[in-house]
């Protein structure tokens, strides 16, 4: 229901779909006493409306952040998020849940800055634990090159207010014991750029976050609701078609990640955009050996370690386009020697799954936040191989961009049009994954 | 892995042995300094990503060095065909309005193809093992 009399902030948890009861300590005793078998649901299963001032298609962690930050900072709170399968699903849940600010050029760094801060105090904004953890994050370098554009881009990210150092062998060593630090080997680590404020984030919680919190506005989550068709009238949008039928809205934002471009073809549009899939993968749980994210575009690895013990290894894109969730055994292989190189002792630990995950790169390794040449119709994809770190910045600022038809500041470098101004903003060496 | 019949070698190889290179049949424009940003952008940058079959540029880089094309399906991994830079593929995909009339019916999309002609393979081999 949208608000026609400006709210206070503060004021504005007072949902309009029903009453969402506070996780605590208490609530956590009180329910202890009835076998916590009465927790109310996390959110609504609601039957989608006829009509909506914004329609979100994409229900994962970018969509569901965007209805939150909509309902939550710009009041507009008439709002359904169509999701295909369930919430949280795609590239959520198939992510390293890595989250850091380096990148190298203002705009992205802006960006990702913004979403870092926004981070820090997602938990208690949420009133959901996203068990963020700011465990540092360490890229590193293998050979001379790699060195000077670890300078500069630490370089870069100090003048933007990020906090980076460049460190050297011996201090890498010194923060992960049991990396290999032979200068004998194929690539040896020569260093690396150290962000103390980057860590890892529970995935999941994320998505749950964020749906909890949208729901509690009166925003309309509804699952198992795939859109099949975008209606326009006069170059305007008027709704879509889903497989619950058609659903009204003046406003439709696609925030679709690997199946952006087939968003686009439902109205004749084509984006810069290539979808791959993306891999990763965890090994069995063993006791804590590694306490930061390792991270290297050379050798193309990185890894972390969950609080259940679990190695979570990212692996490379596949070099063809495929929506198909799964990728090819030569990109595992080829990462999983890189891990054993770097860290010998692990040569022996058994993996215990792998997924993949479709992403929507992008010709300069950043993201599309904008307004296509259809009214009405806006498209927040393109984050590649990297969105997960960005999901509360993303939502937020494309918000703002829904509710006011205009671009958030830090949002306007990323319109579509960059691509046929030639204004490109090349992320490729600070992406992490090679495009 | 796939395996990938090269048209140029006219024998089957491994995935590793080739680079991917992008759509195929995108056109240069005849006089680049004459059109307008938004034609040149759109050649450079825009893609047609589809979810199904794809036309596509493979290089055999540890082969015959050669570019070929191939229709692939983007969400079974099947490849259809590989042809020779010219021709033309023997298949296609269903057209926008078919694929309308067949999302309303609420079925999955099904490949309008006709069996391929060109690549001297069995189904059994094209099957992409990505799995």
């Amino acid at each position: 229901m949208a608000s026609i009399i400006k709210i206070p902030i503060a004021l504005q948890r007072i949902p309009s779909g029903h009453t969402m009861k506070k996780y605590s300590g208490f609530s956590l005793f009180k329910h202890s006493l009835s076998h916590h078998e009465n927790w109310q649901a996390v959110w609504r299963s609601p039957q989608p409306k006829k009509q909506y001032d914004v329609i979100i298609v994409g229900g994962g962690g970018h969509g569901l952040a965007t209805a939150y930050y909509l309902a939550k900072v710009h009041g507009i709170t008439n709002v359904a998020v169509l999701e295909k399968g369930y919430l949280g699903g795609g590239n959520t849940a198939r992510n390293t849940t890595i989250v850091r600010s380096n990148y190298l050029w203002d705009e992205a760094s802006k960006l990702y800055d913004h979403s870092l801060d926004l981070w820090k105090d997602l938990s208690q904004d949420l009133n959901y634990n996203v068990m963020f953890s700011q465990r540092g994050v360490l890229n590193l370098g293998h050979n001379l090159q790699d060195m000077r554009d670890i300078e500069r881009r630490v370089n870069a990210n100090r003048l933007n207010g990020i906090d980076g150092v460049v460190l050297n062998t011996a201090e890498v060593k010194k923060i992960v014991p049991v990396i290999n630090d032979s200068q004998d080997i194929r690539y040896p680590v020569l260093g690396a750029s150290w962000q103390a404020t980057g860590g890892v984030a529970r995935h999941d919680a994320v998505a749950w976050g964020f749906a909890r919190g949208a729901d509690s506005f009166g925003v309309d989550l509804i699952q198992q609701c795939e859109v099949t068709d975008i209606i326009k009238e006069d170059g305007a949008v008027v709704g879509v078609q889903t497989t619950q039928g058609f659903i009204g809205a003046k406003k439709v934002a696609c925030v679709t990640a690997g199946n952006s471009g087939v968003m686009a073809a439902m109205v004749g549009l084509r984006l810069p955009i290539e979808s791959r899939p993306l891999q990763a993968l965890v090994s069995e749980p063993v006791k804590p050996i590694i306490d930061t994210v390792i991270m290297s575009n050379a050798v193309h690895a990185y890894v972390s370690q969950s609080d259940k013990g679990d190695l979570v290894i990212g692996a490379g894109t596949d070099s063809y386009n495929g929506y198909g969730q799964r990728g090819s055994f030569n990109v595992v292989e080829h990462t999983l020697s890189a891990i054993c190189e770097l860290f010998p002792m692990l040569s022996r630990v058994r993996m215990n799954r792998a997924w993949g995950g479709v992403v929507d790169t992008c010709p300069d390794a950043c993201p599309i936040l904008s307004k296509t040449s259809v009214k009405g119709l806006y498209f927040n994809c393109g984050w590649g191989t990297g969105g997960f770190k960005a999901t509360p910045g993303s939502g937020h600022v494309f918000a703002h961009t829904l509710a006011h038809d205009e671009p958030h500041p830090l949002a306007a470098p990323f319109s579509l049009d960059r691509f046929n101004t030639g204004h490109l903003i090349d992320e490729h060496g600070a992406a992490g994954v090679a495009h | 892995m796939h395996h990938i019949y090269c048209p140029y070698c006219e024998e089957m190889r491994e995935e590793e042995e080739y680079s991917y290179t992008g759509e195929a049949h995108i056109e240069r424009p005849k006089d680049p300094a004459s059109i307008a940003d938004e034609a040149w952008g759109d050649y450079l940058f825009f893609r047609a990503n589809p979810r199904g079959i794809h036309h596509e540029m493979w290089y055999h880089a540890a082969g015959c060095r050669r570019y070929f094309n191939a229709t692939r399906d983007t969400h079974s991994y099947q490849i259809h065909e590989t042809y020779k830079m010219g021709e033309l593929p023997a298949v296609t995909a269903p057209t926008k309005a078919a694929l309308v009339a067949d999302k309303a019916k609420a079925t999955p999309a099904k490949t309008k193809a006709k069996p391929k002609t060109k690549a001297k393979v069995t189904p059994e081999e094209q099957q992409g093992d990505a799995s």
